[in-house]
């Protein structure tokens, strides 16, 4: 052995080499059956910071459709439910620049949730079709109602409805319940109350 | 002495307690109008069981709990309730938020109450129902519902009930003056609360800086294992988690309970209100509170009714408005202004600050942060102030969390020591806002995924029933053509179904010829009539609603009259002809006719010269292909069944053969 490896150096140090990239080879082969991950992770992260809300403002038929065509290059600022904070988080997830909402799909807007005229619905079932998440309580000829707790304030809805009896509203109204503490007016961080640091601004 | 430990930071900040302790506790009296929030307590809010125009009486239940996190409210003194209404309260948003308002009578007439002076006697739930049907919700400041801090979940055992007598905020008296006179209810309220949690260990902690009230409650345990522990002050001794620290040497972990390291608190003004549930049976309808500042010139306490409006109270202590520019509920540190002396007393208001401007300065416009470091060296928590701070201003929750926001007790040490008078704390609420706010977002977007993709899902269901269905027919339909053509040889079942067709109607020609003819059409005479009857009245109808169907209905009625003359003429001449010739028998008749019928079609045909036959045979053949090749045009258009198709080109293969023929015939009769 030790007499070959003397007598043929630069044999040797080729079939080990070829040795260890066989070994090595199968290894990574059978890690990649092994271990393969179903489907593409990126959409799945990229699902996680969209809305749900499934409106199609984007032009996508929900929001998995969406997640996917930006993990295949589309612009992320196409999403106006998920506002400028959902633009920041897919910039940073995608590592992109951040870029302003794109107007042609809509303005983010407060959160909206549908309200069904009960009086005037007609029972025609036309927006029970048209509801992504199936928040519409009803039967054909029996009237209408919206589960809150489920409507994403798509307004898809309101489109198919014939007697427009469907409305828009604020999701949460203002009041005791909803409010919360205000971060400070940052304004106050830039007011000078020591009277040489202005006059230090007016010489520099 | 019981060894007592320290917690990281804290602040001396002054105590300014004096002023309001030289006078012992002074009753309220009862205002002309008390305003009741329902909502005084952390959880839902109370539901009125009263209605506007009912007169209640002193300690009478006036709204229920909501649900298990919730807590009763009781008329604080007897009177009529003239509102439940949207009232100014005591809330740093300035909001106003539901109230009951009840005029009082001056009588201040009792329920019928009893309480249980043995409460000995009595088992934990019903000592809870007890506390639970009293109102009671902590008073130290925050107000959660003492029943269910009291219910102990199974499994967990409580070594040590901790009363909480620190009152560690500056210019509170509270619960200073309230151990000084009632320490014996005090300890009595703990007795209870000991049987309701069966403790090893019962404390009562106190700062050192209230020697009297520390030496009644000495007095009043004497005799009993309740131990009276004092501790140096410092603020904020007095938060649940900085005491237990100090008594037990135990820290509550992050986002845990007292009751994870097995300490339940309870407030002393809370023990107070509990002694009086369970041995006198009142619910929790007063309290005492601290009216003090340098804008009072009697500042003292008082045991005041929850609903007295501040205007009331600042009344009796002599209030300077002038002085005051701002009035605070609660202490200096922790308090919050309100938004007008209009507002009522609640169950967690220990304290009615009316402090002058050169008191209690309105915090100058802050200035940069510096990083000295001073907030975390003060911060209770152990937390990183200046840190959180940086995130708070980018908004950078996830970072917020990791440095442990939610373990912010904000007592405000951090905006006391920071050289640029940064408001802290408000930062820390606001983040902490958004976070939970974000939580929900968030919970609420997961729900609707799942439900797209449930509808998802659905929807692709129902449609491969819908194929497998479709599959299943189309199947059947050819097993079936499959079988008829081993059965009946070259019988196509477009051939089958003429038959049909054929039999049918056949069928249809024989039950006619059996029915009586008279009966059929009298029976389409009253038909037509009724018909004509509706349809006059529906003309009618859109004539009176001037609707533009009015056209369309006239033409109706119009076709309707000449089908019921047409009907009535057609049944006078059948009675005319049976009156003519009553011997005929009605069967033969039929039969009569048609052999008349075919015989008269048989010798016009023999009228007719070969070459007029030739020619309408051929008009005949000549319409039929044209019918079938519209057909299968059709057919084509609509993308029918191959098998039709086919069947219909033969047919008119067929017919253009015979045209062919019928043609050729023609000519050779026309050559004849």
């Amino acid at each position: 052995m030790t007499e070959f490896i003397t007598q043929y150096p630069l044999l040797t140090a080729v079939i080990a080499l070829v040795a260890m990239g066989a070994v090595f080879g199968a290894v990574l082969g059978f890690a990649a059956e092994r271990f393969k991950t179903e489907g593409n992770p990126i959409v799945d992260q990229i699902n996680d910071i969209l809305p749900q809300t499934q409106c199609g403002q984007c032009g996508h038929p929900g929001c998995r459709p969406y997640a996917e065509a930006i993990a295949n290059g589309e612009d992320i600022n196409k999403c106006p439910p998920g506002g400028e904070a959902g633009i920041q988080a897919l910039a940073d997830l995608l590592d992109v620049e951040v870029i302003p909402l794109d107007e042609e799909h809509g303005e983010e807007s407060v959160t909206t949730v549908a309200y069904i005229r009960e009086d005037e619905c007609i029972g025609c079932t036309k927006c029970l079709q048209a509801c992504p998440v199936d928040a519409i309580l009803g039967a054909a000829k029996q009237m209408h109602t919206i589960l809150v707790s489920e409507c994403t304030g798509c307004d898809l809805c309101v489109e198919p409805c014939p007697v427009d009896c469907i409305d828009m509203i604020p999701a949460e109204e203002e009041g005791l319940k909803n409010w919360h503490w205000q971060l400070p007016d940052p304004v106050s961080l830039e007011v000078d109350i020591i009277a040489t640091d202005a006059s230090r601004e007016e010489a520099a | 002495m019981r060894k007592v430990f320290n917690f990281h930071g804290g602040i001396h900040p002054p105590e300014n307690k004096l002023q309001s302790v030289g006078t012992p506790i002074a009753d309220a009296g009862i205002p002309p109008e008390l305003i009741i929030p329902l909502s005084q307590h952390i959880g839902a809010p109370a539901e009125p069981v009263v209605a506007v125009g009912d007169v209640v009486l002193k300690g009478q239940m006036i709204a229920q709990p909501k649900g298990f996190v919730s807590v009763p409210l009781h008329a604080p003194t007897s009177g009529t309730i003239t509102a439940i209404e949207e009232r100014q309260i005591a809330h740093p948003s300035g909001h106003r938020a539901p109230c009951m308002v009840i005029a009082s009578d001056g009588q201040d007439q009792w329920i019928a109450h009893s309480g249980c002076s043995d409460y000995s006697t009595l088992d934990k739930a019903q000592l809870l129902a007890r506390i639970r049907d009293a109102g009671i919700a902590g008073m130290g400041g925050a107000g959660f519902p003492a029943a269910v801090k009291l219910s102990v979940r199974e499994g967990v055992k409580i070594d040590t009930l901790i009363l909480n007598g620190t009152e560690c905020e500056p210019y509170i008296t509270a619960d200073d003056v309230l151990m000084r006179e009632r320490a014996q209810q005090i300890v009595a309220g703990a007795k209870i609360l000991r049987q309701l949690i069966d403790p090893v260990e019962t404390l009562i902690g106190v700062e050192d800086n209230k020697p009297e009230g520390l030496a009644a409650l000495r007095q009043a345990a004497q005799g009993s294992d309740i131990e009276i522990v004092e501790f140096p002050t410092k603020y904020p001794s007095g938060g649940e988690k900085q005491l237990i620290e100090i008594l037990t040497g135990k820290q509550v972990p992050s986002g845990g309970l007292p009751s994870d390291v097995g300490v339940i608190c309870q407030n002393v003004g809370s023990a107070v209100a509990i002694y009086d549930a369970v041995v006198n049976g009142r619910p929790l309808i007063s309290r005492v509170t601290t009216v003090t500042g340098a804008g009072v010139s009697q500042p003292q306490n008082f045991d005041v009714l929850i609903g007295t409006p501040m205007s009331y109270l600042l009344d009796k202590a002599g209030y300077q408005a002038d002085k005051n520019r701002r009035l605070i509920m609660g202490g200096p540190m922790m308090g919050f202004t309100v938004p007008s002396a209009e507002v009522p007393i609640v169950k967690t208001t220990n304290c009615v600050l009316a402090p002058t401007e050169k008191e209690l300065p309105t915090p100058p416009p802050a200035q940069a942060c510096i990083r000295c470091g001073m907030c975390a060296e003060v911060c209770p928590a152990s937390l990183l102030p200046q840190q959180m701070f940086w995130f708070a201003q980018g908004k950078e929750f996830e970072k917020l969390e990791a440095h442990n926001l939610f373990d912010c007790i904000e007592c405000g040490a951090c905006s006391w020591v920071c050289p640029s008078t940064i408001p802290l704390v408000q930062y820390y609420r606001a983040s902490k806002a958004e976070i939970v706010q974000l939580r929900k977002d968030n919970e609420k977007s997961e729900q609707s995924r799942v439900r797209f993709e449930a509808r998802q899902e659905r929807l692709a269901r129902e449609d491969a029933e819908k194929e497998a269905k479709r599959a299943a027919r189309k199947k059947a339909a050819e097993e079936r053509a499959q079988q008829s053509a081993a059965a009946g040889g070259d019988e196509d079942p477009i051939q089958a179904a003429i038959e049909r067709a054929k039999a049918k109607k056949a069928a249809q020609q024989a039950g006619a010829s059996t029915e009586n003819e008279l009966e059929k059409l009298e029976k389409a005479v009253v038909t037509t009539r009724k018909r004509l009857a509706t349809a006059s009245g529906k003309l009618q109808q859109a004539k009176a609603e001037g609707s533009d169907l009015v056209a369309a209905l006239q033409t109706g009625v119009d076709k309707t009259q000449a089908k019921l003359e047409a009907a009535e003429k057609a049944l006078h001449d059948y009675q005319q002809v049976n009156e003519a010739a009553p011997e005929h028998a009605a069967p033969t008749d039929a039969a009569d006719a048609a052999i008349a019928k075919a015989m008269a079609a048989r010798a016009a045909e023999s009228a007719l010269s070969d070459e007029e036959k030739a020619r309408a045979n051929l008009e005949k053949l000549q319409q039929r292909l044209e019918k079938s090749i519209t057909k299968l045009a059709q057919s084509r258009e609509n993308g029918d069944e191959e098998k039709i198709i086919v069947a219909l080109e033969s047919t008119v293969e067929r017919l253009s053969d015979k045209v062919a023929q019928a043609q050729q015939q023609l000519q050779t009769t026309e050559g004849a």
